[in-house]
């Protein structure tokens, strides 16, 4: 790919400078200063033919299906995007007095509680610009719940389906890591978990749906046994969109949960991010969130940082709030049944997907699913691959599903369709399957050698990493 | 009203196909007793008309005046290039560029990134971005205290007061002590700094320019800091000062790190912003976040791929540099069109903001403001006047916004304020607040 800088550099700049007829008042010392130009000056209408033919050699939810397990890759409604980008929001500084920002403070303080609602949590701080940022809020919060109960405990646990932000944030906090395994019909498993379960334990964090899109059916024991013990219970809320509106997370017994709004939410992922990872907690749990937070009092909306208890600031400012303005549009669009709908078509299209698919391809646990599901490579012919299958998907015009994770099935292929497809292109997306299948058996070069139709080949990851080039160099 | 695109009769073909009579069948795990059956206590949904009625009424009810408020947020012209590129939906609505052959734009566009960061910190490398400026610094510490047995960090006192309280919050949960270093005239006390440094400091963080908008004495303090082979993390919270100050590197700083929020992104309520970290390639492997390198594919063409990750969490867990995955990878897409747009006059952009602040601080001090710093300083700057808090109160009445104060935060700066001015107050717009100052002093 050619990039902004093997265009050749132009005079004429794509930013010009106001010239404003001033005294230079104060002039920067010369020691002070930098004397090399180090950008690359090029003409606007090259600026914009060259990230105009960039994005046309991206996939996104815009122009294919999107199958990214645990990734919840729904259509990004465009009235949210005309919505947070009115000047009221856009253009409100951070910093402005508290008295003239009462849109966005009310907006921050609806869309708590409304995520409170469909949680069952008592209080959220929208602070947490990330899932991970999230998972690492909550982990704080578990640690000082301890803490001011002098309780010194060092474990928490953890499903060997779990994300891999959930034992690295555990490992920032200072805890240790304890692995829980799951058994082969997908849920936790529970005795094992019974056993592991000590004084040491500060809390286990739990997905649920879990990563192979199944609902843990030992969730409530799982809670019970966690709290006779003193520990807390975290649900890591990656997967919220197969149950809101059919069954709060606090009812499951968990004491605080992260969201991801670019997930469930429907904010557009913007090919990395920025996301946005509410956290959610119990009535107990709730002087520990992170400050400021908002709170609604008979003079309005303002900003308190009057929690002795809480763990300390987690951003620069009060979060993503411009993803925040998003997802409450979309929270406004869909409304109470909406939402449940939402949860309904996620689970029925899934499962329709798996049902057309889990006889091509071997199917690790014979289970209705939720939102997502997850097929392996066993017993492929021809030594063909996970990723061979997901390099030859892309050849058919769709993104891949999410592959090799979960860890614990080897070569997984987890695919969630998410609500917002239609049938038709679920329909073309598992004969896309079932047609590389035959592949599989009848060409399978054509499958080991894909992709064939993309904007590049195969791209070599282990040359870029034995030999990092990062920067740009002539 | 959701956004699902199913007929009735493809919902029943569907459920044919599965083998089951109906919907709620698939819920059949969840253990009864927790199953909804009423509706949540939400407002039912709405039409798309009503729904822009209702926020934008929620916007107006935010009221944007003109503005002299920086503080770490910068207002800067934003060039239409920008949003219309930004906002094609092949570059938001794309994931992570997990399959590289199929999301070349994201990953060429984050090494370009990741090469303007390098080139105007002078440092080697840059990450794909971090949350903001706050965690940005909290994790470049992180990263410096990475294989060591050292126990505390240095930060100063002229750092962005919420960016200590998030270094606080993190080097708390890591089990780091953070030691503040008082500052003197606006600027760090670098002889108080030198005594607090030790040889269990893994890094100093110091911010030029400052709070304050000063700029610090960096290279001292990286003498200092490197004397105890501690690490020097220099944070930016105006970028835009690059374009016109002695490069990080330049300076000595191992690390550079910050907010680059005003490279073509929103004011927004404070987020999303833009958390960048910069490094030389040694420190490459202890690097929080993602990294885009540059290869081939196979026939030898030119491609871009997210590389390095046996330091994330997908892959080392627990293990993992740092926790972080979902990044800030369109505001970082936003800043690298801004920076390709701006190119080389981001000197005399760089040069026109500091000649407004300068403009301002002196026409202000005629009205009887007093200075506290002498120092230079870049775009923004101190003023004192007895009653300011009055003073802000009238002029916002009057339509703008002179500033941030100061006391809440720095106790014995009493009736100081921030001040703030970028390309986006013109002369005319300083003359008229001067004009308005007038009116209420």
């Amino acid at each position: 790919m050619a990039t902004i800088f093997d265009i050749p550099s132009s005079d004429s700049s794509a930013f010009p400078v106001p010239q404003y007829d001033i005294a230079d008042i104060d002039a920067l010392p010369d020691e002070l200063l930098s004397s090399d130009d180090v950008l690359h000056d090029v003409a606007e209408i090259e600026v914009v033919r060259h990230y105009t033919s960039l994005s046309r050699t991206n996939y996104s939810v815009d122009t294919q299906m999107y199958p990214l397990g645990s990734c919840t890759m729904k259509y990004n409604p465009k009235l949210n995007e005309r919505i947070a980008g009115c000047d009221g929001f856009a253009g409100i500084h951070p910093l402005a007095m508290q008295a003239r920002a009462q849109g966005a403070l009310a907006l921050l303080w609806e869309l708590s509680r409304s995520l409170a609602e469909i949680t069952g949590m008592k209080e959220f701080s929208l602070a947490p610009a990330a899932g991970a940022h999230g998972e690492l809020t909550g982990v704080m919060i578990i640690k000082k719940y301890f803490e001011e109960k002098r309780e010194n405990r060092r474990v928490i646990l953890i499903p060997d389906s779990a994300h891999g932000t959930n034992p690295a944030s555990v490992a920032m906090c200072g805890f240790e890591v304890r692995e829980i395994p799951s058994r082969s019909d997908g849920d936790v498993d529970i005795r094992a978990l019974a056993s592991m379960l000590d004084a040491h334990v500060a809390a286990m964090m739990l997905t649920n749906p879990n990563t192979l899109g199944l609902f843990d059916r030992n969730i409530l024991e799982m809670a019970k046994l966690l709290h006779s013990k003193g520990a807390l219970f975290y649900a890591d809320g990656a997967n919220l969109n197969a149950v809101m509106g059919k069954a709060k997370m606090r009812d499951m017994g968990f004491d605080l949960m992260h969201i991801n709004l670019h997930k469930t939410f429907s904010t557009p992922h913007g090919g990395g991010g920025p996301g946005s990872g509410p956290v959610g907690v119990s009535d107990e749990l709730a002087k520990y969130l992170p400050v400021p937070v908002v709170v609604k009092d008979s003079d309005g909306y303002r900003l308190d940082y009057n929690r002795p208890s809480s763990i300390g600031r987690m951003h620069s400012f009060y979060g993503n709030f411009l993803i925040c303005v998003r997802a409450y549009a979309y929270l406004m669009r869909l409304g109470a049944s909406g939402i449940r709908s939402t949860a309904e078509t996620a689970v029925l299209n899934a499962n329709y997907l798996r049902a057309r698919l889990k006889d091509m391809y071997n199917c690790p646990v014979d289970r209705l699913c939720m939102h997502e599901f997850v097929l392996n490579d066993k017993g492929l012919p021809n030594g063909i691959t996970t990723n061979d299958i997901a390099k030859r998907i892309l050849d058919y015009g769709f993104h891949a599903p999410t592959v090799y994770f979960p860890l614990h099935v080897p070569g997984a292929i987890m695919i969630e369709p998410t609500e917002t497809e239609s049938k038709q292109t679920l329909d073309a997306f598992a004969e896309t399957l079932i047609s590389i299948r035959k592949e599989c058996d009848e060409n399978p070069e054509l499958v080991h050698n894909a992709p064939h139709s993309t904007p590049v080949k195969k791209v070599d990851a282990v040359r870029a990493a034995r030999k990092p080039a990062l920067v740009w160099k002539k | 009203m959701d956004y699902t695109a199913l007929s009735d009769s493809d919902r029943e073909q569907m459920l044919n196909v599965i083998g089951v009579r109906s919907i709620d069948e698939l819920f059949a795990d969840i253990p009864e007793q927790i199953r909804l059956n009423a509706k949540l206590n939400l407002p039912e949904g709405l039409s798309d008309i009503e729904v822009e009625n209702h926020l934008r009424i929620l916007a107006s009810k935010n009221v944007v005046l003109k503005s002299f408020l920086g503080a770490g947020i910068y207002r800067h012209y934003i060039p239409a290039v920008v949003d219309e590129i930004a906002r094609r939906g092949e570059f938001f609505t794309a994931y992570t560029p997990y399959q590289p052959e199929v999301s070349q734009g994201t990953l060429t566009a984050i090494f370009e990134y990741q090469t303007m960061i390098a080139r105007l910190t002078g440092l080697d490398i840059a990450n794909a971005s971090m949350y903001d400026g706050a965690t940005a610094t909290a994790e470049s510490l992180l990263l410096a205290l990475r294989g060591k047995e050292c126990g505390n960090v240095v930060i100063s006192e002229t750092l962005h007061p919420h960016y200590r309280e998030v270094v606080r919050t993190y080097m708390r949960a890591a089990g780091v002590e953070v030691r503040t270093c008082s500052m003197q005239e606006g600027k760090t006390d670098y002889a108080r700094m030198a005594s607090l440094i030790d040889s269990n400091t893994a890094a100093v963080a110091i911010q030029s320019p400052n709070f304050f908008g000063l700029i610090e004495d960096v290279s001292t303090c990286a003498d200092i800091a490197h004397k105890e082979n501690a690490k020097l993390v220099q944070v930016i919270a105006e970028p835009l000062s690059l374009g016109i100050l002695k490069r990080p590197d330049a300076l000595g700083a191992d690390i550079a790190c910050g907010e680059a929020q005003s490279f073509g992104n929103y004011v927004g309520f404070g987020g999303p912003l833009l958390g960048f970290i910069a490094t030389k390639e040694e420190f490459v492997r202890k690097m929080p976040g993602r990294l885009v390198g540059k290869s081939v594919d196979e026939e030898g063409k030119e491609a871009y791929v997210l590389t390095l990750q046996t330091r994330e969490q997908h892959i080392r867990r627990e293990r993992a540099t740092s926790n972080i995955c979902s990044n800030e990878g369109l505001c970082a897409l936003r800043a690298v069109i801004y920076l390709s747009l701006l190119g080389n006059n981001i000197r005399r952009l760089a040069r026109l903001n500091h000649q407004l602040a300068a403009y301002l601080k002196h026409k202000l001090i005629k009205k009887g403001f007093v200075a506290p710093f002498a120092a230079p300083f870049f775009n923004e700057f101190v003023v004192c006047m007895h009653g300011i808090e009055k003073v802000c109160e009238r002029l916002s009445g009057e339509g703008y916004e002179l500033g941030f104060l100061l006391e809440p935060y720095y106790p014995s700066m009493r009736d100081c304020v921030l001040v703030c001015a970028t390309e986006m107050n013109s002369p005319a717009e300083i003359d008229a607040l001067i004009a308005a100052l007038e009116g209420v002093m």
